[in-house]
Parts: C-alpha cells; sequence; structure tokens
C-alpha cells in the first residue's frame, strides 16, 4: 500500500498534541491540584480572597482597555490616510509603520525607557500607557489598513452616486466596512496587552505591577499550581474576547503572519 | 482639499517621529561615552567597542550565540516539520483538517506568557531539566505554525492535478514530491525559514520560561536581566542599535523576496 | 478501424465519497484504438471514472482490467496510460521542453532519443519553436498543446483526456476539436475523453457514453445516441428535441399531442404510457392542409444562421419546435407531418412517484422523512405503499407551506407542462408534472394535493 500524503500530517500532529494540546492540559491540571496534590479549587478560591493580586487583575484590564482604545484613536486615521489614495501613496509610509511590529517588544520598551529618561520624565502611570501605546499602536493601524486598502472602491462611488457627502460616506460605508479590521486590531492590542509582564515592570521601574507581572512572579516563586490558575484565568479573558470575532480570526492571523 | 492632504501627511509623519524616537535617540547616543542618556560627552565608540572586549563581552557573546544557534536550529527543525505538515494538511480534508488547522492556530493566538508557561509545567512535570533543548523544543513548537501559513498559499496556488500529473508521467510519489512539488512550493519554504528564524532570535517570553536555572542566556534574556539589575546600562545602547538593524535587514529580506515572487506573475 | 479486442473493461464499478455514490456499478468496454467519450452533466462520474482508470483513485467496489488484467494493485505511475488535465497541470517551474521531456527521463531514455522525440512532439502539436518558452507565457491554447505533447511523447497505449479544450474559446475549441480527430486517426491508440458538451461528443466519438448521476444511461455510437436516445434524459441532453408524453396504442401506432402517428417501433404494450421524442428537424412544416397530420398556428419564428427555429402552438393546445429553411410569420397558420421512422419511443422510466411510508392515524402518513396528510383506511403503524401522481405534487415558492422542501434538479418541457425533478432535502427525488415555471436550482416547499388521485396500498411484506 503506498503511503498516503495525508499521512504526512501524522508527525506534526503528533508534536501539536504533545508540545501545544498537552501543556494547556498540564495548565489545567496545576491549576485544579493543590500542592500536596488533589482536586481542588483553592487556587482560584485563593485569587478572590487576595485582594492584591484581584486589585492587579482589575487594573490590568483597565489598562488594556485604555491602551486599546488610545491606539483606536490614533490608528484608525493614520490606516484610513494610508489606504486613501487621494492623502497618501507610499508603500513606504505603510512599511515604516508595519516595521517595528518586528522588533522585539523588550528593545522597544527599554528604547521608550531611554526616551523618558531623555525627557527627564518621571516613570508612572502616564508612562506606562505611553509606552503601551507606543508598542503597540502598529498591530492596531495594520489590520485596519489591510481591509480598508482592500476594499472595494466601487462601494464608495456607488454611495457618492447615490448622494451620500464625504461624511456620510465615511460614517455610513467606510467605517462599517472596516469592522473587521478594527475587529482584529482590536484583538491583536488587547491581548497582548493584557498578557506582557516585562513592559509594565521597566516602564514603572517596578512601581506598577500588572497581571502578567504576578503569573510570572508566582511561577518564578515556585507557586506553580496558584501560577497555573492565574494563567487559566488569563486564558478565560482571552478566550472571551476572541468569541467577539470569532470570523475574524482568520485574519487576525494572516495579519500576524505578515510580512 | 490641498489642506486636507497637508494635514493627513503631518498626522502620519508626526506619528512616525513619535513612533521612531525611541529607537533614534538610543542609536544617537550609543556613540557617546556619558553614563546618563541625554548627555553628549562627544562622539566616541567606547560603548561599541565595550560590547566587544569589556566586562560584559563574554556573557553576551555566550548569548549572542545561543540566540543565534538556536535560532537557525528551530528555524531548521519547524521548516522541516511544517513543510511537510502543510503537505498532509493540504491533502487533509473534512474534520481531520478542521483539527489539525485548529491545534496549528493555538500557538498563534497564545499569549507569549500562556506558551511559556504551559511548557514550562510540562517539562517539569515530566521532570526534564530545562536548558538549551527545552528552548529549541519550545522555538520549534512556536515557529512551525507560521511555515506551515506560509508553504500553505504556495500549495493552494499550484495547479490542482499538478501531483497526479508527476503520477501520470511515471514518477513516483518520492519523484513527484522532489521533482515537481518542491520546486514549487519553494519560495514559501525559504519564508517559512527565515520567518522562523526572525521568531526565534525575536522571542522573549517563552525563553524566560523554559530556559531553566542552569544560566543558559540568549541576547533578549540577557538584556532583560541587565536591565532589571541596573536600569539601561550605557552598553545596551549599542547592543539595542546593532539587534536593530539586524533585524531590519532580514524584513528587508522577506519582503524582498516576497516581492520578487509577487511580480513574477 | 476499431480492434474488435477490448483493451480496458470497467466490471460493477462503484465508487462513493463520504457515503455519497458518484459511480453506481458501471460497466464498461473500450476497444483498442477506439475514440470513447464520456459525456454527461456536471457530477455525472464522468472525470471520475476516467480518475480510476488513470489510477489516481480506487473503486470502493468492482475490477478494472487493462487487457484482461485486473489492475487494482498498480500505481497510476506503472500504467501505460498518460492524461491531459482539464487545466493542463503543466509544471510553472519547468519550459516547455523539460514539461514534455519529464516522463522520458524519468525512465532514463538516452539524451538524443529525448531530444528526437520531444521534437517529434512539439511538431505533432505546431509548437515546434516554443521550446524554450516558460509555461506561464503560453496562451491557452498553447498550454492545450503542450499539455498534449507531454502526455502523447510516452507512447501510451490510451491517452486520457478530461475536458481539455473547456477553457478554451469557442472558435480555438473548434479547430482542436479537428486536430485531436486528425492525431487519433494518425496515432491509432485509445482515446478516452471526458465532456459536458454535446456536440463536442458528437463530433469526436466513435462511441459516446452518456452518464447521469453516477450510472450510465446509454452507449451507443453518435448517430445511434442521437437518433435513438433511449430515454427522456438522453433525448433532452443530446441536441435539441421534443419530448412528449404518449400512449402506445398498439405496435406500430402511437398518439402523442392528442393525435395518433404510425410509427416504427414494436414491443411497448397495448395502451401504455411512453415518451415520444421527435427532433425538431424532423417535424415538416407546410402552408397547405394537404398531406398533413396536424395544424397549429405560428408563436414566434427566429433566424438562427443556417435555418430557422420555429415555435408552433398546435391547435390541440402543444407546443412545438420545429427547424425549417423557410422562415414562417407570427400568427400564420401552418400544418405539420412527422414520417413514422422519425418517431422515438421511449419506455417511460415510471409512471407515478412511488413512496413507501407508515400510517401515523387516520389523516397521517409519515413519508420522506415528514408527516403528510393523507387520509386513508389503515390502522395506525400500518407500513403502506403510496402512489401519488405527478400531478398532485404541488411546489410553492414559500418554503413553510409545503410539508417539506427541496430544489428543482431537472426540467424537461412536454410540449404542454413542464416535468420537473424535485430533490427533497433529504435526498429522495419527486417528479412533478406542473404549468408554472421554475428555474433549476429554485428552493421549493411540497406538499400533496388532489387526495382522490394518491393511491395506498399495504406493503405485504414487513422487514
Amino acid at each position: 500500500m503506498r503511503i498516503k500524503r495525508t499521512t504526512w500530517a501524522l508527525p506534526y500532529f503528533i508534536f501539536l498534541l504533545l508540545f501545544v494540546a498537552l501543556p494547556l492540559v498540564m495548565v489545567l491540571f496545576y491549576a485544579f491540584h493543590g500542592r500536596d496534590g488533589g482536586i481542588t479549587l483553592a487556587n482560584f478560591v485563593r485569587f478572590f480572597q487576595t485582594p492584591e493580586d484581584l486589585h492587579t487583575f482589575v487594573y490590568s484590564i483597565e489598562i488594556a482597555l485604555i491602551t486599546t482604545v488610545l491606539c483606536l484613536l490614533l490608528g484608525y486615521p493614520a490606516a484610513w490616510i494610508m489606504s486613501n489614495s487621494n492623502l497618501s501613496r507610499s508603500s513606504i509610509t505603510v512599511m515604516l509603520f508595519i516595521l517595528p511590529m518586528w522588533i522585539n517588544m523588550l528593545i522597544r520598551t527599554l528604547a521608550t525607557v531611554a526616551l523618558f529618561d531623555f525627557l527627564r520624565a518621571p516613570l508612572g502611570e502616564a508612562t506606562l500607557i505611553f509606552g503601551m501605546v507606543y508598542n503597540f499602536l502598529p498591530f492596531m493601524i495594520y489590520p485596519i489598513y489591510n481591509t480598508l486598502s482592500k476594499m472595494n472602491k466601487s462601494y464608495i462611488e456607488a454611495a457618492q452616486d447615490l448622494g451620500a457627502n464625504p461624511v456620510t460616506v465615511f460614517t455610513k460605508v467606510t467605517v462599517p466596512l472596516s469592522m473587521p479590521g478594527v475587529l482584529s486590531g482590536v484583538l491583536m492590542v488587547f491581548m497582548p496587552t493584557i498578557s506582557t509582564f516585562a513592559v509594565a515592570e521597566l516602564l514603572t521601574m517596578n512601581k506598577i505591577k500588572l497581571f502578567g507581572t504576578t503569573i510570572q512572579e508566582n511561577i518564578n516563586n515556585g507557586m506553580w499550581n496558584y501560577g497555573a490558575a492565574l494563567a487559566l484565568i488569563m486564558l478565560v479573558i482571552i478566550g472571551i474576547t476572541m468569541l467577539f470575532s470569532d470570523s475574524e480570526q482568520e485574519q487576525a492571523n494572516e495579519a500576524g503572519g505578515l510580512i | 482639499m490641498k489642506a486636507g492632504k497637508f494635514f493627513a501627511k503631518a498626522y502620519l509623519w508626526l506619528l512616525l517621529i513619535l513612533m521612531y524616537s525611541p529607537i533614534a535617540i538610543i542609536a544617537i547616543f550609543s556613540f557617546t561615552e556619558a553614563k546618563v542618556l541625554g548627555n553628549w560627552t562627544g562622539f566616541s565608540l567606547k560603548l561599541y567597542e565595550n560590547l566587544f572586549s569589556g566586562s560584559i563581552s563574554n556573557s553576551l557573546f555566550k548569548a549572542v550565540e545561543n540566540t543565534l544557534s538556536i535560532g537557525v536550529l528551530s528555524a531548521f527543525f519547524s521548516t522541516l516539520l511544517g513543510s511537510i505538515a502543510a503537505v498532509g494538511i493540504y491533502n487533509l480534508k473534512g474534520r481531520k483538517k478542521q483539527a489539525i488547522t485548529f491545534l496549528n492556530n493555538i500557538p498563534m493566538l497564545n499569549p507569549d506568557i500562556i506558551t511559556g508557561i504551559s511548557l514550562f509545567l510540562l517539562f517539569v512535570a515530566v521532570g526534564v531539566t530545562q536548558g538549551y533543548l527545552t528552548v529549541l523544543l519550545a522555538h520549534v513548537s512556536f515557529c512551525t505554525p507560521y511555515v506551515v501559513l506560509s508553504v500553505m498559499p504556495k500549495l493552494r496556488q499550484m495547479e490542482a492535478n499538478t501531483y497526479e500529473a508527476a503520477l501520470d508521467l511515471g514518477a513516483t510519489p518520492g519523484q513527484a514530491l522532489r521533482k515537481v512539488i518542491l520546486p514549487q512550493i519553494r519560495p514559501g519554504v525559504v519564508s517559512g525559514f527565515i520567518l522562523a528564524f526572525t521568531l526565534s532570535i525575536d522571542d522573549f517570553a517563552v525563553t524566560l520560561f523554559t530556559k531553566g536555572n542552569q544560566g543558559l542566556e540568549t541576547l533578549s534574556t540577557f538584556i532583560y536581566a541587565d536591565a532589571r539589575k541596573g536600569g539601561l546600562t550605557p552598553e545596551l545602547r549599542p547592543l539595542m542599535t546593532v539587534v536593530f538593524l539586524v533585524v531590519l535587514l532580514l524584513l528587508l529580506l522577506i519582503n524582498y523576496r516576497s516581492s520578487k515572487n509577487t511580480n513574477k506573475k | 478501424m476499431a480492434g474488435e479486442n477490448n483493451i480496458i473493461k470497467l466490471e460493477n464499478i462503484s465508487k462513493r465519497y463520504d457515503g455519497k455514490t458518484v459511480l453506481d456499478n458501471i460497466n464498461l468496454y473500450i476497444r483498442e484504438g477506439e475514440f470513447v467519450t464520456l459525456l454527461g452533466p456536471s457530477g455525472c462520474g464522468k472525470t471520475t471514472t476516467l480518475r480510476l482508470i488513470a489510477g489516481f483513485i480506487q473503486p470502493d467496489e468492482g475490477r478494472i482490467l487493462l487487457d484482461g488484467n485486473d489492475i487494482a494493485g498498480v500505481p497510476p505511475y506503472k500504467r501505460p496510460l498518460n492524461t491531459v488535465f482539464q487545466r493542463y497541470a503543466l509544471f510553472p517551474h519547468l519550459d516547455v521542453y523539460d514539461n514534455i521531456a519529464f516522463g522520458l527521463k524519468l525512465r532514463k531514455t538516452p539524451t538524443n532519443e529525448i531530444d528526437r522525440r520531444v521534437r517529434k512532439a512539439l511538431k505533432m502539436v505546431a509548437m515546434s519553436d516554443y521550446e524554450d518558452r516558460d509555461v506561464d507565457s503560453l496562451s491557452g491554447g498553447q498550454q492545450q498543446r503542450v499539455a498534449i505533447a507531454r502526455a502523447l511523447v510516452n507512447e501510451p497505449r490510451v491517452l486520457l483526456l478530461d475536458e481539455p479544450l473547456a477553457a478554451l474559446d469557442r472558435k480555438m475549441r473548434e479547430d482542436m476539436q479537428l486536430e485531436l480527430k486528425e492525431m487519433h486517426q494518425k496515432l491509432g491508440i485509445t482515446f478516452i475523453y471526458v465532456t459536458h458538451d454535446q456536440e463536442e461528443a458528437l463530433t469526436l466519438s466513435d462511441t459516446i457514453v452518456v452518464m447521469r448521476e453516477g450510472k450510465i444511461q446509454q452507449i451507443g455510437t453518435p448517430r445511434d445516441i442521437y437518433n435513438e436516445p433511449v430515454n427522456s434524459f438522453v433525448a433532452d441532453f443530446i441536441g435539441e428535441s421534443n419530448i412528449l408524453d404518449g400512449t402506445f396504442i398498439k405496435d406500430g401506432l402511437v398518439s402523442f399531442i392528442g393525435k395518433e402517428f404510425e410509427c416504427v417501433d414494436t414491443g411497448f404494450g397495448e395502451n401504455a404510457p411512453v415518451d415520444v421524442v421527435v427532433r425538431p428537424e424532423d417535424v415538416y412544416i407546410r402552408r397547405s392542409q394537404s398531406g398533413t397530420q396536424f395544424s397549429g398556428t405560428v408563436k414566434s419564428c427566429i433566424f438562427k444562421g443556417v435555418h430557422n427555429e420555429i415555435l408552433v402552438d398546435t391547435d390541440e393546445g402543444f407546443e412545438m419546435t420545429i427547424q425549417d429553411y423557410n422562415p414562417f410569420e407570427v400568427g400564420e397558420k401552418v400544418y405539420m407531418l412527422i414520417k413514422p421512422e422519425d418517431i422515438q419511443v421511449m419506455k417511460k422510466e415510471r409512471t407515478a412517484n412511488i413512496l413507501t411510508g407508515t400510517v401515523k392515524d387516520a389523516g397521517t402518513i409519515q413519508l420522506l422523512g415528514a408527516d403528510f396528510p393523507v387520509s386513508c383506511d389503515f390502522a395506525a403503524g400500518t407500513p403502506v405503499r403510496v402512489e401519488v401522481p405527478f400531478s398532485s405534487v404541488d411546489l410553492m415558492d414559500n418554503l413553510d407551506e409545503g410539508v417539506i422542501s427541496g430544489e428543482v434538479h431537472f426540467i424537461l418541457y412536454k410540449g404542454n407542462h413542464y416535468h420537473l425533478t424535485v430533490r427533497t432535502d433529504d435526498g429522495d427525488f419527486l417528479y412533478v408534472d406542473t404549468n408554472d415555471i421554475w428555474d433549476k436550482g429554485d428552493l421549493v416547499g411540497i406538499r400533496f394535493s388532489d387526495q382522490d388521485e394518491i393511491r395506498i396500498s399495504e406493503l405485504q411484506n414487513e422487514n
């Protein structure tokens, strides 16, 4: 019998089960076990009884939301301008906006810290948010730009033909049609912001802690079960976010896999 | 409309200046000796010299070496694994295809910290000493999906009956793969390799959780440890400048390749 | 020209994909040197048959014989057959020469021999100056020629062609048809050709195999298939035709469109329902009554280049398509004649929908996976055979008004009404006579009217 080409996927399938699925099962396993073994909800109870961790959790979501909104406000106009051939037609500009996506987050964060050093600005919440926006803005611009520039221009012409003025065209046609891009942009900003750990630490000289850091500290200090439970809570939040944009996942992937 | 165009361009450039000023500042002040960033004590290559001969040069070189070797090895293994898998997945149908595509998407959607912790817990549970091999394995696990993603479009572009045509003309399945399929997907395979390499040398979070405590450092964990200890040590400035330039070069290479491929069509 | 020995035999071949039967017990013999065409609408199983012969897929049941030997275990690269693919499947990374030489190189043919044969193949397809060209730089027609050369250079016993001309424009297609025919005569090898274009099949073939939904409908020469279609599907698919409901009164006498006609057919019984096919060019149309059989009024007359296509409403209320060299005025009174040998009588595949179901209560029967309101006298739970006349099935625009829903699958115009095949959502087929105009693919709600016409009887042996 000849080997079917479909069997070629088998080694990778086994690899995925061992090093992608199984590790996630381990997170579940540790999260629902105590240090002494035995299934328990104690790790989650502990989370809700630790005001400091609970507060960090809520605060992280706040920061992530603020970052996402700011990125959207700054990024949408930029994406729209770049996709509009009347205003700008330079692939270099697009390239310049996309480029930072590929530079190590750590290095970019340290560079921002250097900027604040240079400006003698005190590190704190303001610099944290600025740094976050600076880090994640390209991830908002790119998917929106992608949708806008692939959008069929005849929709806009059709709207104009039917008597819509530029403002109406923008609000009734451009914005609704760019929603898939906006959604994946929001996803691509919100998800990493909520899960960063080193970034906040470096941006505020450890003054402000985010949820990612809490998880990391617990894991580092040997509290694997509690750390796993916290990681699971984060996964749930991310899962919920993704449910909002189920169909947009593909696009998010595409954008993530770009250049 | 003229004014609108001016404001639009001004907005874009303002954003770009904001985005690039931190890197620019680092690059500029890597050419002076001042310990405090912002002080200019005249042009000097002292910091670059320190990189190669100063107190940090030994551990730095070890970290660079690790970064590069892990980058090349994980790119090699994920390209091998991912390219073969892509041919398999391309020919799968229905539920099996959905299942493997779903699994393949997980590492791309998962935040780094979750990928790192989950692998860390796996290694701990199995009782493996974490070090070079675990980092390599972890990198292969998050790079391979991107290889699959970059090979898949090339397979889709292929004429549906290409493989059958080769068999029809007398090629064994192995020959069909070597002489017909591989030449056609090669651009995707090469892009996948460069992509995997870039992702690997760029990674920080996953490496941090899987590197163990045997003293293994890659460039990013080295920078992290250093920045954590004493803020921004001056030597980090030239180092970051160099890293930035290397990544820039790699990106230009990928883009040049992809634009060359699209032009050919 | 065609030898008498069979080179390929398909015996009881069946093939299923995901539980759906695409080939249902196919039996086919192909003689050495023959030009055989598998003809049918998309989804009829013709390409699947070709791929089975090539060896890309394996049958679920049955045997494929080559020179009398079962070739089930022989992989495609060891079969002495070559294929010209629908979209050519030329290798884009190789130039024209290397594409054609591909098979020869794999067989370790000496270089000068390869060179000689590639040039000969290129010459045969009139592409001699193109050997260094990139295949992407060729037009569709040129790529087609390279694909043919690439297959023929290996000197196969059988050449398989999967809709090779489908992507070409009309003029190019007609030129290539002639060239293929010439090539076949010159080479003397067996051609198996797949197409959905009946004109192409009639032009090229020694033998045509008409397929529909995984089954062979008819095998015959182009002339046989055109003149004596075995059923209304073949008649409708090949050429234009008037397909009409008729009654076979006795041998040599058939009635349709409200008149009796002499015919040459025998053996359909007495007063039996039949389908009657009359080709448009076989209806003689006159301005004077003498010697004609029936009369009507011209509804439309369209000039088609060589002939005129005339639609006539007969006095008995049937519509007929007629071809004639002379034009007629709309509204003109005309008289028609059909010769006995031009009337093709076919057995009706069915005369009503025969369904089986279970009585639920006095007013309901479970049928086709739903509860139909049909009154009957049998006790609840009795298995029954339900006979629903074509005219008792009602189709609704509004899906909710039907008991079940389905899709219009096939349409036949029968002169004064349409005969539709409707595929229900569960995959069953219902046959419907209607005067309403539907399009293929329309979604419809289905219910039964005319309760009196529905006949119900108890199923005797229950298993």
